[in-house]
């Protein structure tokens, strides 16, 4: 916790608007894109694909191997400053011609504006996309899911492994469209390997152990623990 | 159970004649007091009116537990206001929710860090059979893992579905008999499976809480 916490007033950057209020009568598709899609275009036109405003919210897609240059430029850029990663997920849809795709969701308090990125990754090829773990800390678990859940692996990511499922599991990724509901194995298969997991494969029980953390904890914890409240030992 | 006479008090009212009054006195001076009954009897209504729950929550049926033990529908008429957050002294593993394949090694070794006699609420649709999860995440029934006792209906049970089945438990605990050899019967899995966990292990595990390091169930 080196670096200062500085407070960040939403809409500070955005002088000369109007006071936010609650959109009326969106439509569904077209209507007022966001501004960063156009300079986002003007940034990187051999990556940018197109762009669609859905219910009021812009939707920009991008080559996916520039995503990491694309969200450094909007985290980065002083016109931008899309400075909060709202989730990374994916969608698989039912059409098998359709690509798979991930979507990062960008939020800008500064400007107050918010920003869907997707980039397409058709089937029969790997599923890789750069990692944003760079860029945005958050994406960390977000990508661990993303990868759990569809298989995307994430290039740059430190630790790049399951979250959701154990680490042993073997039937596949459960969100793909051709997963079966109840999984590949039988019922007792599913038992006896979830059985055989080793909860602790992880964190060791020194990890978990108050006493060998103590120099670790918060200064009023320590007091308390050293005033004669015993951790266990 | 019962209050029986003192033997001489039946002798002297036989002597009087007193017909109405042959087995059993009220008189006060005669209450000195002395019970007999069987012994597993008094420790069976010991154990259950004082059975201490070791809340197992996942999902919402454990919203309905904490409603149970408030106020209102307040679980200590029970003997069961004492909820024991370590398996070391728990009597009844409530598992209130559905269970992921993800938990079953961790409810299992709960299970096996309780210490005898012990037994298994089962509450509600999913903990029961796997309810609206048949799906590649959910354990279809704990009974797959631990042995249980009650299950408890409903999605999620209402307080009094769950007070129900603590009274059917309360008479499971009554009717238990210690010349039953096989009450207490634990099936260890094969030691050479990676399913077993020995005895010093499942004692290491309680070691950050408390006083429940002395409290181990492989006496080491």
């Amino acid at each position: 916790m080196s670096a200062p916490f500085t407070v960040i007033h939403a809409g500070h950057a955005a002088t000369g608007e109007p006071a936010p209020r609650t959109p009326t009568q969106v439509p569904h598709r077209g209507g007022t894109a966001n501004p960063s899609a156009a300079r986002l275009q003007a940034q990187f036109p051999q990556f940018y694909e197109r762009h669609e405003v859905i219910w009021g919210d812009t939707t920009v897609y991008v080559r996916p191997e520039a995503i990491l240059d694309v969200v450094r430029w909007l985290h980065d850029d002083a016109g931008e400053q899309y400075d909060y990663l709202v989730d990374v997920t994916a969608v698989e849809y039912r059409d098998v011609e359709h690509p798979l795709e991930v979507v990062w969701h960008l939020r800008s308090l500064p400007f107050r504006r918010f920003l869907r990125l997707k980039a397409q990754l058709p089937k029969g090829t790997p599923l890789r996309v750069p990692s944003v773990w760079p860029v945005y800390r958050g994406a960390d678990w977000l990508e661990r899911e993303c990868f759990d859940m569809f298989g995307i692996s994430f290039e740059g990511h430190p630790d790049l492994r399951r979250i959701l499922m154990w680490e042993q599991y073997r039937e596949g990724y459960p969100l793909r469209k051709d997963f079966p509901l109840r999984g590949r194995f039988s019922r007792a298969e599913q038992l006896r390997q979830a059985l055989s997991q080793n909860p602790e494969a992880k964190y060791s029980m020194e990890e978990l152990t108050i006493a060998d953390a103590f120099e670790d904890l918060p200064q009023d914890m320590r007091q308390r623990l050293a005033g004669g409240e015993r951790t266990g030992e | 159970m019962g209050l029986a006479p003192r033997p001489d008090a039946r002798v002297a009212s036989r002597a009087a004649g007193d017909a109405t009054n042959d087995l059993v006195s009220y008189d006060p001076a005669s209450q000195e007091g002395w019970i007999t009954t069987r012994l597993d009897m008094l420790v069976n209504w010991g154990r259950a009116n004082s059975l201490w729950p070791m809340p197992f929550g996942t999902a919402c049926c454990a919203i309905e537990f904490m409603a149970s033990a408030a106020a209102r529908f307040d679980l200590a008429r029970f003997g069961m206001e004492r909820m024991s957050f370590s398996p070391r002294q728990a009597d009844v593993l409530i598992c209130a929710g559905r269970v992921p394949f993800k938990l079953a090694p961790v409810i299992r070794r709960i299970y096996q860090q309780m210490p005898q006699p012990k037994w298994v609420i089962s509450m509600g649709a999913c903990a029961s059979s796997g309810g609206m999860f048949d799906n590649y995440a959910v354990v279809q029934g704990i009974d797959t893992i631990i042995p249980v006792d009650v299950y408890v209906p409903g999605c999620p049970p209402r307080p009094e579905g769950l007070m129900y089945g603590i009274m059917m438990l309360q008479e499971k605990v009554k009717r238990e008999r210690m010349s039953d050899t096989s009450l207490r019967d634990e099936l260890d899995p094969d030691p050479a499976s990676n399913l077993y966990i020995p005895p010093a292990v499942i004692d290491e595990l309680s070691e950050p809480f408390g006083n429940s390091v002395h409290q181990t169930r492989s006496g080491l």
